[in-house]
């Protein structure tokens, strides 16, 4: 009946990519005055007004700046702010809002490439905003070591390994019931709060220094840390740092991969 | 019109689907010819819908075979729905996009390219006549352009089959024509056309073969016409005798037609010659308070097989 190509591409994931990225160009201005005003009031306030103190008070921190201690931390849970709204909009949008996920479903996009779609998209988004969160933290001077710019690289891994948990996460809830309120305040709050992001978190009592040790952003920011100032860390929580980021996305990805297919043959 | 070709599109054998407990749809047989515009009837819980996305290749089947354009949506469901066409219950458009962008973006998921969208979209426009909305969000559209704009997006692909999920559920009667208009040239296009509806006058209007669904089983199958003529009468008589006395008329009715159905409000004579019918019935001195003398329709059919009972 009609000439046009019906070869079904394995490349069928950057539609999805394509999609989203379409969607996000409408709200490219927010999410640049976001990317900028974000950052820029934190550090006026936090960096700049509780630097300025525990500087002119000791030595700083960490051998360091407390601006520069402070600084790959900030960019860390920036990067997982973002990838906690371009995994978790997404998704409930497309199961439970607008259920637009169940119309794309009729193309030949599978569960699985639909889930990487929206995984691929958000590392382009949270790779996007976290660049301006250090292009904005360089402009401060926090970012005034040699290996700074690799922070933007562990803080998008720390994002990207909560991103992937989050997709997983809002493919499995079938109501909104202020699923994203209770995220928020109950998962990623505390999370900024117990993770040795405004100090080390060695200063923290043992009973709740566990909060840090299972938080991807305590993980990430100690990498971030270590890339930016050369901060003493060993080889062997090197390299547990990154297969625990690394765990999060293989995990999560997965789980995400696995409950976009069976939901969407519903 | 393009003449109706022999080749079979879509065949199910013994197909099932269970949740659970629950048998949605019950072994059924059917076959759907390349051209045809093909029916599923049935109160709400037929199994309709069910049968509808196994036969789109989203919905696995329980047991039993089912072949589409000869593949087997078990091994071959992305490269059926490359074929298909796709017209779901809810509109399930993007509501963060235009109307253009809605139509452009899901005929990228085809894979289909950027030269072959422009034109395309800019005829399904025309097609759905939606091209003054182009630029309008999805959700400043009426109900009716919703569902228009649905119709055009399952056709971004040119798709071989058109599976329309009661295409005009809760629209007015203007939209439903506008729609039926839509989907009739569609058929003259020789576009093989499935669908589900509640409504009888859809059925009849665009279906060439129909199947009754009810508890997941197939109750009748064939054309509007004949299964008029199975199931019903040529003519029907209504008689209104008033709400208390009905059931006492029709004691006396009895032997007029070729059967006859006692509803609370109304009397249903089946009959060759409803005239004939009324004329014999007055000259018997009854004096229904109203009568209507109408042809046998698929609703009539449609009741008699699945009854009168409410299915919420």
């Amino acid at each position: 009946m009609s000439s046009i190509n019906r070869q079904v591409s394995r490349w069928t994931v950057l539609r999805a990519v394509e999609h989203r990225l379409l969607i996000q160009k409408k709200w490219f201005a927010s999410i640049l005055m976001f990317g900028i005003g974000n950052p820029t009031i934190y550090l006026l306030s936090i960096g700049l007004g509780i630097g300025s103190l525990v500087d002119s008070n000791t030595t700083g921190v960490d051998g360091v700046k407390y601006l520069t201690f402070l600084a790959p931390a900030l960019l860390a849970s920036a990067a997982i702010q973002s990838a906690m709204t371009e995994t978790m909009f997404p998704v409930m949008a497309g199961f439970i809002w607008a259920k637009t996920f169940f119309g794309i479903r009729s193309t030949p996009i599978s569960g699985k490439q639909m889930a990487n779609g929206v995984w691929i998209s958000a590392i382009l988004q949270v790779t996007f905003t976290t660049g301006i969160y250090w292009i904005i933290l360089w402009l401060f001077g926090a970012m005034d070591h040699k290996g700074s710019w690799l922070s933007l690289f562990t803080a998008c891994l720390g994002g990207l390994a909560v991103g992937a948990v989050l997709l997983w996460i809002a493919s499995v809830i079938d109501h909104d019931d202020g699923f994203l309120a209770i995220i928020n305040r109950f998962v990623l709050m505390p999370m900024f709060l117990f993770s040795g992001t405004f100090y080390p978190l060695a200063v923290l009592p043992l009973y709740v220094r566990w909060l840090g040790w299972i938080s991807p952003l305590w993980h990430s920011t100690e990498l971030g840390r270590w890339v930016s100032y050369g901060h003493s860390v060993s080889g062997r929580l090197i390299v547990i740092h990154f297969l625990y980021l690394f765990l999060w996305i293989a995990l999560g990805l997965k789980l995400a991969q696995a409950r976009f297919e069976k939901r969407l043959a519903k | 019109m393009p003449t109706r070709s022999t080749e079979v599109v879509i065949a199910a054998h013994n197909l099932k689907k269970v949740y659970g407990d629950f048998v949605a749809v019950d072994s059924i047989d059917f076959k759907v010819r390349k051209g045809e515009s093909f029916g599923l009837l049935g109160p709400n819980g037929a199994g309709k819908s069910t049968t509808m996305r196994m036969m789109s290749a989203t919905m696995e089947r329980s047991e039993g075979e089912l072949m589409i354009l000869g593949l087997d949506p078990k091994q071959d469901s992305p490269q059926i729905r490359a074929h298909l066409g796709v017209v779901p219950q809810q509109d399930n458009l993007d509501g963060e996009l235009t109307v253009a962008e809605n139509l452009y973006i899901y005929g990228r998921y085809f894979g289909l390219s950027r030269a072959y969208l422009k034109p395309k979209v800019e005829e399904l426009l025309d097609f759905a006549q939606l091209q003054e909305k182009r630029n309008e969000k999805v959700e400043a559209l009426s109900g009716g352009m919703k569902r228009r704009l649905t119709i055009a997006r399952g056709l971004i692909n040119q798709p071989e089959i058109l599976m329309l999920d009661e295409p005009t559920t809760g629209l007015d009667p203007q939209a439903r024509h506008i729609l039926w208009d839509r989907l009739f040239r569609l058929k003259e296009e020789g576009v093989t056309l499935i669908l589900t509806t509640h409504y009888m006058d859809e059925a009849e209007q665009l279906c060439d073969r129909i199947i009754v669904m009810d508890n997941g089983r197939i109750m009748a199958e064939g054309s509007p016409a004949a299964l008029i003529a199975e199931y019903s009468s040529k003519e029907v008589l209504e008689l209104r005798f008033g709400s208390n006395k009905n059931a006492e008329s029709a004691k006396k009715l009895a032997g007029y037609g070729d059967r006859l159905e006692i509803l609370p409000d109304r009397i249903l004579i089946y009959c060759t010659d409803a005239e004939l019918v009324l004329e014999k019935i007055n000259h018997d001195g009854m004096k229904p308070l109203t009568s209507l003398v109408r042809r046998s329709s698929l609703e009539d059919v449609f009741l008699r097989l699945t009854g009168r009972t409410l299915v919420d």
